[in-house]
């Protein structure tokens, strides 16, 4: 049987590694497809293509894919999110100027950060992030917004393409930057800035990348769609491997598909990052997760939150709601031992710590998934 | 020609940006404004207001320009030109060529449309220069590498300069790869040797 050709695009970041590992380590190749991995120029061009038909499916941004969903900005289309790609990963940094001024601060606490952070700003902030509709902007936001309002900081958010967010912030068109790695640690190594916060310190279980296809082809390519999800969880569990890191930091930095200096790669697979240049690694709990805590199954709550925060409607959540595929998520994964959990929906920030809940094979353990400020979201109650 | 209507290019190659306002201004657009460097475009959108702008698909800057479009006041506000999948041809003749637009809400097809097709010729032009340009490039970085390696022949085997391509053109057939493959093969295997 020869094998079924899938055109998949992707951004080149360390969190590309599911597509990436699914090719290389033949896991696609397993299920009987051939993936060829696209880079895409601009997050912008990446929608245009999978919505054109140009791409089957896309690493997308998971805010980007609930944004389609729910018909905002530039195209929209009816988009499935199958499965969530990584969760959390992305890190706020400051300038060097800024770094001065807000003086000693622990790294990764939200509290003490945003205080510093608002007391050295000089009455606006302008904030770096890859595009409008991501969590790092959401996260952002949701972290400092109402606490910049009420010190009479404005927030400007400037989209800038992550390749450049240190020189961005090198040349001072920005402040701040909210950006997925290598990107914050590339910052560091040149010394332009210092990190502050892991997104992760904001909410602590984030879905950051989502796999997204056309709806309409998932229906058309049910098969196919299957294979897709079982060789990317598979590519995903071996990620999160602890003995597969080194082969997964050699891999990423020989692979064609991240054009990304291998130095800066090992922080984020390992989750140990340096918040300045000279300083030493910081470990940072589930800064990012390919799998573990069942990180891929697309929560519809997870959905309702992003739609929330993008000022939806009832529905615009139920909308949201119904682009996370977490039924076919239980349909294709169940018979390759994936753990699946008693719900699809679940209250958002409940979990100050990993806790074993109620699933089909009694032993799943989830989050912790709070948020800093010990908000709960529940998806299901009235808007 | 449609004199009032305004045009923005964004593109950092000075070459390229004129070569695009060149071709619009001969079909009768004068209106017209370049943008290099995006860190003022946001300042740029509301000095010049553009009714269209015209961006390299490949421009990573699209998405600065997508975030300053969905942020600008609603009267004026440009919106990407491939939600309209109306014109289906135009569309994919666009993105084989490269371009992406912005056109502003309410503009009328008839007017969007020579100028979409003025830019996509523009870019298709441009493509095949570059296409050919990359190929020249390539050619001439293949030669170098066969010459060194008929070099490395030549001296590790004390035999001329045919034979030494001809020993190199023999091991391709036989192995069914290119000249260049086993060329530059040798030339890595040489370079980690010594």
């Amino acid at each position: 049987m020869s094998a079924t050709h899938l055109n998949c695009g992707y951004v080149p970041l360390i969190d590309s590694a599911p597509l990436i590992i699914a090719k290389e380590l033949n896991f696609a190749a397993e299920e009987g497809l051939e993936l060829t991995l696209t880079p895409q120029p601009s997050w912008s061009a990446l929608r245009d293509m999978l919505a054109l038909g140009h791409l089957d499916a896309a690493q997308m941004l998971a805010p980007m894919s609930v944004a389609m969903s729910m018909g905002l900005g530039g195209l929209s289309a009816q988009i499935d999110a199958l499965m969530v790609l990584s969760v959390n990963g992305t890190i706020i940094g400051v300038s060097k100027d800024l770094s001065e001024a807000m003086g000693e601060v622990p790294f990764a606490d939200p509290k003490l950060n945003a205080e510093a952070l608002l007391a050295a700003a000089k009455g606006k902030l302008r904030v770096g992030v890859p595009f409008p509709f991501s969590m790092h902007r959401l996260l952002f936001e949701y972290w400092l917004s109402d606490k910049a309002a009420k010190a009479g900081i404005e927030i400007e958010i400037i989209t800038t393409p992550p390749p450049r967010m240190a020189d961005a912030l090198e040349n001072g068109l920005v402040d701040v930057f909210c950006v997925g790695e290598p990107w914050g640690s590339v910052a560091v190594s040149r010394g332009v800035g210092r990190l502050i916060l892991p997104s992760s310190a904001i909410w602590q279980f984030a879905p950051e990348k989502v796999l997204a296809v056309r709806h309409e082809w998932t229906t058309e390519n049910p098969e196919t769609c299957g294979a897709l999800m079982r060789a990317i969880y598979k590519a995903a569990r071996w990620l999160d491997t602890s003995a597969n890191k080194p082969l997964a930091v050699d891999i990423l930095s020989r692979s064609a598909h991240l054009d990304l200096p291998d130095t800066v790669i090992d922080p984020a697979i390992s989750n140990t990052l340096s918040p300045e240049i000279g300083l030493p690694g910081e470990h940072v709990e589930n800064f990012l997760i390919f799998n573990r805590h069942a990180a891929n199954f697309p929560w519809r709550s997870q959905a309702a939150w992003i739609a929330s925060r993008l000022d939806a409607d009832a529905d615009g959540i139920e909308a949201a709601k119904q682009s996370f595929r977490s039924d076919l998520y239980r349909a294709h994964l169940s018979s390759m031992g994936a753990d699946m959990p008693g719900a699809s929906e679940k209250l958002e920030g409940s979990m100050r710590h990993a806790t074993a809940v109620a699933s089909t094979r009694g032993h799943l353990i989830l989050g912790p998934d709070a948020f800093f400020d010990g908000t709960i979201f529940d998806s299901g109650a009235k808007i | 020609m449609d004199q009032d209507l305004r045009i923005l290019v964004v593109e950092p190659d000075a070459e390229k940006a004129h070569s695009i306002i060149d071709a619009l201004k001969a079909a009768g657009w004068s209106s017209t404004h370049v943008l290099g460097d995006v860190s003022s475009l946001a300042r740029q959108m509301k000095a010049l207001s553009p009714d269209i702008v015209l961006i390299d698909l490949a421009n990573p800057d699209r998405d600065t320009l997508e975030h300053i479009s969905m942020v600008s006041d609603a009267k004026s506000r440009p919106v990407a030109m491939f939600v309209d999948k109306t014109d289906d041809a135009m569309t994919q003749a666009a993105i084989h060529a490269g371009l992406s637009a912005y056109v502003v809400d309410g503009l009328h097809m008839n007017r969007i449309k020579p100028v979409i097709e003025t830019a996509i010729a523009r870019f298709q032009v441009m493509r095949k220069m570059q296409t050919e340009l990359d190929a020249a490039k390539r050619a001439l970085a293949d030669r170098k590498t066969i010459d060194r390696a008929k070099g490395l022949i030549m001296k590790a085997r004390g035999i001329g300069e045919d034979e030494a391509y001809a020993l190199l053109r023999k091991t391709a057939m036989d192995q069914g790869k290119k000249v260049i493959d086993v060329a530059q093969a040798l030339v890595t295997a040489s370079d980690l040797l010594s």
